[in-house]
């Protein structure tokens, strides 16, 4: 069952605006990485760096650089991109994530969606996943995604 | 115990001590109380409340063998619950809401104006 994150929110403001959020680096600093090299051109090899929130008191914040590759661009429609591929590859399925953003117009603003998608297609070591689902969600989901796949990776013969 | 069936599993499993309890029933495929409260650091008394809430959740099924109760963790419920917990809790939440509030101030800066970070003036 392939892991997907879907999101969606009602904005109070036009889909130009919600556009521009999503799409200009000034703005996007403003919600997502700490330095963002992003230009809304499909293709565009970009990245985007992040001080991540440690763990635990003791722990420094640490500054991550990711890269972006942009997708389809549909201007105040849909913005897509792929991120987390490794330096020096082409961004491709099992080595990125694939981030689509659709814009709806509606009655008091903006319909805004996220899918997220790749996350079991990654060829990714279990820790290496571990380590991104932490960074996305909180430590006991790490926890039960694990169990998951140490589950569903096993014959379920006590079932019958 | 009442709530909705997520409600149920978010109360199932953020609670340690029946991480670990899942921990082990993942890792041995089936067990009896007793085995749990042998490995783990709690009672048996302790070990059949978790399981309760457990089963509750849909997490664990148990299967009568002669005089015991064997629990086994519940494949499918374990996936459908990860997947659950990562759409719920996962940073897209949180961007959306930002993306949110800094769209509706874009939208707002041309009306109502006030600079979004101050010290930081817009060619």
């Amino acid at each position: 069952m392939p892991i997907t994150i879907e999101q969606d929110i009602l904005i109070e403001a036009p889909v130009e605006a919600v556009w521009r959020t999503l799409t200009e680096a000034e703005h996007i600093a403003r919600w997502f990485a700490v330095d963002v090299d992003l230009d809304a051109t499909p293709g565009y090899d970009g990245t985007l760096r992040f001080t991540g929130s440690p763990t635990n008191a003791a722990e420094a914040p640490r500054s991550r650089t990711v890269r972006v590759e942009v997708r389809s661009v549909d201007p105040e429609r849909t913005f897509s991109y792929r991120w987390q591929h490794p330096p020096g590859a082409p961004a491709l399925p099992g080595n990125s994530l694939l981030v689509t953003f659709t814009l709806h117009p509606e009655a008091g603003g903006t319909r805004l969606r996220v899918v997220e998608t790749g996350m079991d297609d990654m060829d990714w070591t279990s820790e290496q996943l571990d380590t991104y689902l932490a960074e996305h969600t909180q430590g006991w989901i790490t926890h039960l995604g694990r169990l998951r796949d140490q589950l569903v990776g096993r014959p379920a013969d006590h079932r019958s | 115990m009442s709530g909705t069936a997520e409600e149920r599993l978010w109360a199932a499993v953020t609670e340690p001590g029946r991480r670990r309890l899942l921990d082990v029933l993942v890792e041995r495929g089936e067990a009896t109380p007793t085995a749990l409260a042998e490995v783990l650091p709690y009672t048996r008394q302790a070990v059949s409340k978790h399981l309760v809430v457990l089963q509750e959740a849909g997490l664990v099924t148990p299967r009568r063998d002669g005089r015991q109760v064997r629990y086994a963790v519940r494949a499918d419920q374990l996936e459908a619950a990860a997947r659950v917990m990562v759409e719920t809790a996962n940073r897209w939440s949180v961007r959306l809401r930002a993306i949110k509030r800094v769209a509706e101030e874009l939208h707002g800066a041309g009306t109502t104006g006030p600079p979004d970070h101050p010290g930081r003036t817009n060619e």
